[in-house]
């Protein structure tokens, strides 16, 4: 439905051309068909740079209408730089509704977080991914990567962890911790910490990722079995905390630790602001 | 009794207009140990790639017979079936153990890499299997965790025979496993293969230009000049006899010691 | 004399070299050669130096390679023909029934003594102790002091290195053995230490094929002689084969 006078502007609804929305909208139900497989596709120059969501900002365009209420969060939270821009930038040319809670929500979308208030069908989660490839750093070559993920080949990333026991006496990542999607595939659950892997698992909503420098779109479809990659004898786990959050007192959220004055004084407080004041 | 476990029939390999070898027929049987040899550029190496399923020959073909699914083609096995089949029934130990090796990880994920490629998920066997090699290669279990970059010649040529055996493989491809090294820690290392080919009841096939580590691992030779194989038999047989003008030249020039 | 059936069995063999390097020059050296040899029987090959006698042995062995004839081996009761075999074959034969003991030991780096010795058990499947226990004997029957026996060879006399050899080819109770001038360098004592093995083998039903230009030796171990003649006459005037 073309629409070309959002508010005035010259530019398509939502920002991207029907065309290019309808290209990746393809993109976007094939990794739907085959979740955790990422699927090329002609990534658009977008108005901000690199690194700051051109991939989620790109998949969100092609798939947002009207009736959507939008949340965008940066870091667990609503009201940072970045979160705000993408905010204001789709209530201007897609004309939306957008909101600070959770489950007012029909799309989030998401930097290096997952929401702590469990989402439900017909919700979707957007990923910035700033490296689609899980495999990337044990091997450089993408010929041999693609190999590798058709050939399910992969004992180079379970050499990984294993070197990281070695190392660490642990599995030391805490970020980006590498997932299997439905038996299947390997895929990188973006920068989100480790904390939050156990909430991609059979989660209701749909998950799309998308990485706008690399030109990659993949996808978790509802209740898909989302497994962290481990060893039978160093079971995956989560951080744990022994602070609370000191302002909604939670125990069970990701916390983040701020310095609050020139003496040092730490404080912990929830990284989801959302869930933290709802709370208060 | 069973037939053979690799046979070679007709391969033949071009390289533009340059044939690097031609129409060469074998069978390897289980148990045996068989020697390439001949001077560089003779297609020794060529050969192996192909053998190994490396390199795709433009004729002839290359069969193997699989523990679970019988006779394969293997160049006309899926690329999925043909990289299981050499990380698993098959080894290749490289002459430079830099590309056997992966150098940016610890001796002991170099070798539990082809276990945990089959699902090996138990960290502690991992590590318990991997330091029982590092052992049977005479590396001390002290270095599992470091890198290989850290290792001697010697020391990552023997931890890439550890990284290709510890799936037990059936056949083992070597291109100059000695190539390179000094000819006391050459002679560890070929007291080991011949121990391991020997305890383990593996077949081999071997590429060398060395005549003497030939004679010490090889129960049977080809020699081949030009890409062509001129003559084949029993390893002590060939060296001790030898019957083409190319074998009696390369015999002749070996350095009395 | 032959009461049992022969053991190995030889017509017609015919063996040359050919040197490239040399214009392909020929060089004769078995023509039409015919003998057998029964369990219990130590046949002595014997003839002027250069005759041929080491060749015939080796292409026994099929160390050297035939160029026609016939060399049959009695294995798993029937007879294994070795010219023109697989290798496989001729490494099958070599394994179960026919040794060889050479002149000279080919040193394997790093391998002691005791464990060169106990190879050939050990790869037909015996216990590693057993073999070693095995090898310790002979060793020690063939005057190897104990102390060397946990150095590798290379650095042993000639006559240690041959010792060494004789037990690892002894080792094995081969129904055939092939004897390559056993006693060559050794010493009196060692050298009846070695008659006396051979002898033992002998008389356990081992078929034997010899060369001993020790007189003394040959008297105590052959039962018979078979004379290798140059190949200097033309065919046709071939010798009379002893058998």
């Amino acid at each position: 439905m073309p629409d070309t006078d959002i508010q005035g502007s010259a530019y398509n609804y939502a920002y991207l051309d029907e065309q290019t929305k309808r290209m990746i909208r393809r993109a976007i139900l094939k990794a739907v068909a085959v979740p955790g497989y990422q699927v090329p596709f002609g990534g658009r120059e977008m108005p901000l740079p690199y690194g700051w969501g051109t991939g989620g900002i790109q998949v969100t365009a092609a798939i947002i209408g009207r009736d959507d209420t939008l949340k965008v969060i940066d870091q667990g939270a609503d009201d940072t730089t970045n979160a705000v821009s993408i905010r204001r930038f789709f209530a201007r040319v897609a004309d939306v509704a957008t909101t600070t809670r959770t489950e007012e929500a029909t799309i989030i979308q998401t930097r290096h977080r997952v929401p702590e208030t469990p989402l439900r069908d017909g919700q979707i989660l957007v990923f910035q991914v700033p490296i689609p490839e899980p495999l990337r750093m044990l091997e450089p070559r993408e010929t041999e990567t693609r190999t590798l993920h058709a050939l399910s080949e992969y004992g180079v990333m379970q050499v990984s962890l294993y070197e990281s026991i070695a190392r660490h006496g642990r599995i030391a990542k805490t970020y980006n911790y590498p997932v299997m999607v439905n038996g299947r595939y390997i895929m990188s659950p973006s920068p989100i910490p480790k904390f939050d892997n156990p909430k991609l698992d059979r989660s209701p909503a749909l998950q799309l990722y998308g990485a706008g420098r690399e030109k990659r779109i993949y996808a978790v479809p509802p209740h898909t079995p989302v497994k962290s990659l481990d060893f039978d004898d160093h079971p995956f786990e989560i951080e744990t905390w022994t602070e609370s959050c000191a302002l909604c007192g939670s125990k069970e959220s990701f916390l983040d630790e701020m310095i609050v004055d020139d003496a040092g004084k730490r404080l912990f407080v929830c990284s989801d602001t959302d869930y933290c004041e709802s709370r208060r | 009794m069973r037939g053979p476990l690799l046979s070679a029939c007709g391969v033949t390999k071009r390289f533009g207009g340059r044939i690097a070898c031609r129409d060469v027929s074998f069978d390897l049987w289980p148990g045996e140990v068989l020697g390439i040899v001949g001077e560089s550029g003779s297609g020794k190496t060529t050969l192996l790639n192909c053998l190994a399923g490396r390199l795709a020959p433009d004729g002839g073909s290359v069969t193997y017979e699989t523990l679970s699914a019988g006779i394969v083609d293997v160049h006309h096995l899926s690329e999925a079936r043909r990289r299981l089949l050499a990380r698993t029934e098959w080894g290749f130990v490289n002459q430079d153990a830099r590309d056997g090796l992966r150098m940016g990880v610890s001796a002991g994920a170099n070798i539990g890499e082809r276990l945990m490629a089959v699902g090996a998920r138990h960290y502690g066997e991992i590590r318990r299997e991997a330091i029982d090699w590092m052992t049977r290669v005479e590396i001390d279990a002290d270095r599992l965790d470091d890198r290989p970059t850290t290792y001697s010649g010697g020391m990552r040529q023997r931890l890439q025979i550890a990284r290709n055996l510890v799936s037990k493989p059936r056949l083992v491809f070597m291109d100059e496993p000695t190539g390179g090294l000094d000819v006391s820690v050459q002679a560890r290392i070929l007291d080991l293969l011949r121990g391991l080919v020997e305890g383990l009841h593996l077949s081999a096939v071997l590429v060398t230009h060395d005549l003497g580590v030939a004679r010490l691992l090889t129960h049977r030779l080809m020699v081949m000049q030009g890409g062509m194989v001129v003559e084949q038999g029993l390893t002590d047989q060939v060296l001790d006899d030898p019957q083409h003008a190319y074998t009696q030249m390369l015999v002749a020039s070996i350095l009395p010691v | 004399m032959t009461s049992s059936r022969p053991a190995l069995r030889v017509c017609g063999l015919t063996k040359s070299f050919i040197v490239h390097a040399q214009g392909d020059l020929a060089l004769p050296v078995l023509r039409d050669v015919a003998l057998s040899v029964s369990p219990g029987e130590c046949l002595a090959l014997v003839g002027p130096s250069g005759a041929g006698k080491s060749t015939l042995l080796r292409s026994l062995y099929g160390n050297y390679r035939a160029d026609g004839g016939s060399i049959r081996v009695r294995q798993d009761e029937a007879w294994t023909e070795l010219v023109g075999a697989e290798p496989r074959t001729v490494l099958d034969v070599r394994h179960r029934t026919m040794g060889f003991v050479s002149q000279f030991l080919r040193v394997i780096p790093r391998v002691s003594a005791v464990d060169v010795v106990a190879e050939p058990l050990r790869r037909r499947g015996s216990e590693p102790a057993e073999a070693r226990r095995r090898a310790e004997f002979l060793l020690a029957m063939l005057g190897i002091p104990a102390r060397l026996w946990s150095l590798p060879p290379a650095t042993f006399s000639g006559g240690e290195q041959q010792r060494v050899n004789i037990a690892r080819s002894l080792i094995v109770d081969y129904p055939i053995l092939l004897l390559d001038e056993p006693t060559a360098s050794l010493d009196a004592a060692n050298r009846d230490g070695v008659v006396e093995l051979i002898r033992q083998r002998r008389d356990a039903g081992a078929a034997i094929v010899g060369i001993f230009h020790d007189t003394g030796v040959r008297d105590a171990v052959a039962t018979r002689v078979h004379e290798v003649l140059p190949p200097a006459q033309p065919a046709g005037v071939s010798p009379g084969v002893a058998a």
